[in-house]
């Protein structure tokens, strides 16, 4: 466990040293502020105008969330194309594979680091929610904020596993950071479609659609059993794929 | 320390390493040598756990390479050809987090010490991408010394030093080596002869000599080696020098001197003196050639060298 613990610290200090990493987060937190700005905005003109029958509902969270969660399937390739690819380039891999460290720490904590320096960007979006609860009486709705956040949480944590598993099957990063998000891409939008157009069967694939798994689901303050699965099993799967892949590097 | 049975490594279809044998003691600095692709690194990599051999056992410190890979590669010191360096990290940042994978406690500490050790302490806070390869080679150095390792496995650890820092890296490898087994390869043979107390000699994949330096040497040349120089012209030397008994193969070199061989154990070059002396020579100088480890390179790597084979019988 230890072991764990020092790969994830040195990958977490690494990402506050790369460049990649700043602009990960510029990205994300403005257009998360440009959103917030909007939703605001919107809200106070249509107040004044009295809206359509009635004032207009106050706006919720689950606008900042969703578009973090969508911006994940574009940033998140970003951040883990080299975790695991570039030390095979650098030659760094020959060193942790002849340390007394296990596959799969190896690649949990490569994880770990990742997963703790986007909590520390999560942590940062906390300010919209506290600024809109301040804005509304008598606030906003405590407990779908709580499972959009959850669900936030769980699907980065997805993400970068799936991230991290790919950058183990490469050397090279930009081959990791497209099949990443052809996977994301995947995952989120593609997989969903079928289930329109079959006639029966089609609920696999919606169980699938990560989108179903947060936009229909936790960012409307719903905790699903089958969600929180879900988001497990592909933070499983990912890291499962990493060990492996590292593990074949051994015996090829 | 180490010991290598039966060990092969097969990368699809290509044999890099077959069926090596070979065994070292606590204490004892062993020289791996061989032309590129011999199988050098190949074999490194198997014992320091980095992968798995195709066949064959080998143990390290006690502990099986592959069903107990963690235990051996705790107590093994590794430097890799490619000196495996994390250029965004300091010096100082880069040891201690190899000594905090390595559990050392205080391993900051640890970490300053063993920068003292390789003399790169006023650098500690360098980032490693700005340093020198020569420090970089000493960092990565560090490294693979950083848990005091009962073994030590470095591959071409002087390569691309300057001659100043191939001396400190050599000074330092025998000062480790007194306590521990160092296992080395290199492709400069007078390092070898320098710095080892035996010598295996491999090529495609299989060892085909091994021994002490001095051994090999005097196991490889059949016959023993002499060169004489005198003052003035050296006519008719060669004739002199022939006709005495036991003498072969004399010859004379460009530069004026004669060179002659004769079978080992059979000293005679005091006759050879006498003769020269009496026939009205200056005899200026009168030394032994060894064959040089360079030319029992040569001699072993060669392609149609399959049956001289020098092994020290166990």
């Amino acid at each position: 466990m230890r072991n764990i613990w020092v790969i994830a610290r040195r990958e977490y200090n690494h990402f506050f040293a790369s460049p990649l990493a700043y602009v990960v987060s510029f990205i994300i937190l403005l257009t998360l502020g440009v959103i917030f700005g909007l939703t605001i905005l919107v809200y106070s003109q249509n107040s004044l105008n009295g809206g359509f029958g009635g004032p207009p509902p106050a706006p919720d969270i689950s606008g900042i969330t969703g578009t973090y969660v969508f911006l994940l399937v574009l940033t998140i390739p970003a951040v883990t194309m080299r975790l695991v690819a570039d030390e095979t380039r650098m030659g760094t891999m020959e060193l942790l594979l002849t340390a007394p460290v296990r596959d799969w720490e190896l690649v949990v904590g490569k994880w770990l680091g990742s997963f703790l320096f986007m909590l520390t960007l999560i942590a940062v979006t906390l300010i919209y929610p506290l600024v809109l609860n301040s804005l509304e009486t008598p606030g906003i709705d405590q407990s779908q904020m709580m499972t959009a956040y959850l669900g936030m949480i769980l699907a980065t944590g997805a993400f970068l596993a799936i991230g991290v598993g790919i950058s183990s099957l490469f050397s090279n990063q930009f081959a990791a950071f497209f099949v990443t998000l052809a996977v994301f891409i995947f995952l989120w939008w593609l997989v969903g479609f079928p289930a329109q157009y079959v006639q029966s069967g089609g609920d696999i694939f919606t169980y699938l659609s990560m989108q179903n798994h947060f936009s229909n689901s936790l960012n409307t303050g719903v905790i699903n059993l089958s969600d929180i699965v879900y988001y497990l099993s592909l933070i499983a799967a990912g890291l499962f794929t990493g060990s492996a892949a590292v593990e074949a590097r051994r015996w090829s | 320390m180490i010991r290598v049975e039966g060990l092969t490594k097969d990368y699809g279809e290509r044999r890099a390493i077959s069926n090596l044998n070979f065994e070292t003691k606590q204490g004892e600095i062993v020289g791996f040598l061989g032309p590129n692709g011999a199988g050098k690194t190949t074999t490194m990599r198997i014992l320091t756990g980095y992968m798995p051999p195709t066949e064959g056992t080998a143990t390290v410190a006690g502990y099986d390479i592959v069903s107990e890979s963690l235990e051996v590669r705790k107590r093994v010191g590794y430097l890799p050809e490619t000196v495996p360096l994390y250029t965004d990290m300091t010096a100082f940042e880069y040891l201690k987090f190899m000594a905090d994978l390595r559990k050392i406690p205080n391993s900051a500490d640890r970490a300053f010490e063993i920068l003292e050790m390789v003399g790169l302490d006023k650098r500690a806070d360098s980032h490693i991408g700005n340093l020198s390869k020569g420090m970089r080679q000493r960092v990565g150095l560090a490294q693979a010394l950083i848990h005091s390792p009962e073994v030590l496995i470095l591959d071409e650890p002087t390569i691309g030093l300057d001659p100043g820092q191939v001396v400190e890296v050599r000074n330092l490898i025998r000062e480790m080596g007194r306590q521990r087994t160092v296992l080395l390869s290199t492709h400069v043979l007078s390092e070898a002869q320098q710095i080892c107390d035996r010598v295996l000699i491999i090529n495609k994949g299989k060892i085909v000599a091994e021994d002490t330096p001095e051994n090999l040497q005097a196991r490889l040349v059949g016959s023993e080696r002499a060169a004489l120089r005198v003052r003035g012209d050296a006519d008719g030397l060669n004739k002199l020098v022939s006709k005495v008994k036991g003498v072969q193969n004399v010859h004379a070199m460009p530069d004026g001197s004669v060179e002659f061989q004769f079978a080992p154990g059979q000293d005679v070059r005091p006759e050879v003196a006498k003769a020269v002396v009496n026939g009205g020579y200056d005899l200026l100088e009168l030394h032994q050639v060894g064959m040089s480890l360079e030319e029992i390179f040569l001699e072993l790597t060669r392609e149609d060298a399959g049956p001289q084979r020098h092994r020290k019988e166990k």
